[in-house]
């Protein structure tokens, strides 16, 4: 018996109505699986549709066309199996960062004397044990990053959607978190679906990246393995042969599509 | 500059307008007076009769009153506020229905329904809370109608997806924004609920400081109108410190206007 994959979007179509009345097409066709226990990156020329198809497995937008099935279940709803990391912040500013990382567990009934140990647990696990009492805004957009890690996983959800999570971060800030992601999914291997527009980012990460073509109407193009050792170090992968002969490969496929993108988007600027 | 000489210019501003005064109003200036005693009365007979007013204890029941009108026109248009703005904000459709009349009711200048609510309520204080009620209720309800409304969207869905109900959301998401919103027009609020309380004494009463200072009007007794206004600035800037506590206790959360925690 082959165990389910924890994500599978068969030929998912996602269209928008325009204000003007036309239909726009972001996502043709796009066919992925995640098995349990995979990290796949997504990546893609802005505008490619990545995110929507994130939105689609988190079940935040609904496909025009396919299907999508979570655990072999089709999904209904919203997706109560995944934990979300957002691009941009999405704090409860109104609550300490502690309180953020309790009401994972407190929506769920559990009494707030069981939640509080356990939040303060994961913000020490993301290195932030000692600003429990802070709000957002006396965070860095880092440690707010943490913080909303910690939201997420205190929940134990079994799978991970990331949407451009380390987006708006510095580079350097970038790789520490990169690595405490893999960290913390090295110790119980969820399957993760990320977004991102860094190709390096994601053949660091990930065990599969997907390439996406510029849209509208944007297809998966592309689906290469990563076979790097794992446990990884960021900062160490991208000295190794094997990544940089990766990178080259998909990079030659990628190209094309970002300067497809980048016209599109320019036309479309020019036109308004 | 530090705390002591700043509050050492502001009360220089006071001591030089106090001596100002005085100095028009009793020294003639090229054989003239410049501040006629009886429009303007001069320092020392306004504060002897602060000063009596506090030593007979004359005072202590208006200022009661009025303090009690303006609590009450807060809390009653601060709790409708409330609970409109969320109905309206949650249901457009009532909120496109009533949006004319919103507005038109916005619009009226209050202090002309100052003498319906006197003919409807009497002359006691229930008819200066429900000026203050109309005052209080549109500035809460505006601000809880945008707060609600202007949720950010992110912070929805990452609530939606950790798994909060139609409930949760209300309790953790919608509500305090909604209430962040309305505090930061705490003092605005507060100050209307004083407005009305004092405005609708003024056009009708028989106690308060808005009926102290018509009184006093009423016989030429400029000394006790000017009285009276002091003790409705001390009375405001007290209110308004104490909003600021409380402003300062509810808002911890909210980053600061320079950016700085």
């Amino acid at each position: 018996m082959t165990t389910p994959d924890a994500v599978a979007l068969e030929d998912a179509k996602v269209a928008f109505r325009l204000g003007d009345g036309r239909v726009y097409t972001a996502v043709e066709k796009a066919h992925l699986t995640i098995a349990q226990g995979e990290f796949v990156a997504i990546v893609g020329p802005t505008g490619c549709g990545k995110s929507t198809l994130l939105n689609v497995a988190a079940g935040l937008l609904r496909p025009a066309a396919g299907s999508v099935r979570i655990f072999d279940r089709p999904l209904a709803g919203l997706n109560r199996d995944a934990g979300y990391l957002f691009q941009a912040d999405a704090l409860f500013p109104w609550k300490t960062a502690l309180d953020n990382v309790a009401i994972g567990l407190e929506i769920r009934g559990t009494p707030r004397a069981e939640a509080l140990p356990q939040a303060q647990k994961w913000l020490t696990s993301v290195g932030l044990g000692a600003f429990a009492g802070r709000y957002p805004h006396m965070l860095s957009g880092g440690q707010r990053k943490r913080v909303a890690l910690a939201q997420v996983l205190i929940r134990d959800p079994k799978i991970l959607l990331m949407d451009e999570p380390f987006g708006p971060l510095d580079a350097q800030t970038r790789q520490v978190m990169g690595n405490l992601l893999l960290d913390l999914w090295n110790a119980d291997r969820k399957a993760v679906l990320f977004v991102t527009h860094d190709l390096e980012e994601a053949i660091a990460l990930a065990d599969r990246v997907v390439i996406m073509s510029a849209g509208p109407s944007s297809r998966i193009i592309g689906d290469w393995r990563v076979t790097l050792a794992r446990p990884r170090d960021i900062f160490e992968v991208r000295m190794d042969k094997e990544f940089h002969a990766l990178h080259r490969e998909i990079w030659s496929v990628l190209k094309d599509e970002v300067m497809k993108g980048y016209a599109q988007s320019t036309h479309a600027a020019e036109a308004v | 500059m530090s705390r002591v000489s700043l509050l050492a210019l502001q009360v220089l501003v006071a001591i030089v307008c106090i001596a100002l005064w005085q100095l028009f109003s009793s020294v003639p200036v090229f054989g003239k007076i410049l501040l006629p005693p009886f429009f303007f009365s001069n320092p020392v007979d306004v504060f002897s009769q602060i000063v009596k007013w506090f030593v007979s204890g004359v005072i202590w029941k208006h200022l009661a009153i009025t303090l009690w009108e303006s609590i009450l026109a807060f809390v009653i248009g601060s709790l409708s506020g409330v609970l409109v703005g969320f109905w309206f904000a949650r249901q457009p459709l009532v909120a496109a229905v009533f949006d004319p009349y919103v507005k038109m009711a916005n619009a009226l200048p209050r202090v002309v329904l100052a003498p319906i609510f006197a003919l409807w309520l009497g002359l006691g204080i229930w008819s200066k809370v429900a000026l203050g009620v109309t005052l209080v209720f549109f500035i809460v309800f505006f601000n809880v109608y945008q707060g609600v409304k202007e949720v950010s969207r992110t912070v929805l869905d990452n609530g939606r997806m950790l798994g909060m109900s139609e409930g949760q959301l209300m309790r953790h998401v919608y509500w305090p924004s909604a209430l962040s919103w309305m505090f930061s027009s705490l003092h605005t609020s507060v100050g209307f609920a004083v407005v009305g309380a004092v405005v609708g004494e003024y056009l009708g009463s028989a106690a308060g400081l808005g009926y102290l200072i018509q009184q006093a009007e009423g016989v030429f007794d400029v000394a006790g109108v000017f009285a009276g206004m002091f003790v409705l600035s001390a009375f405001v800037i007290l209110i308004d410190f104490g909003v600021t506590l409380v402003e300062r206790r509810l808002l911890v959360w909210r980053p600061t206007a320079d950016g700085r925690g």
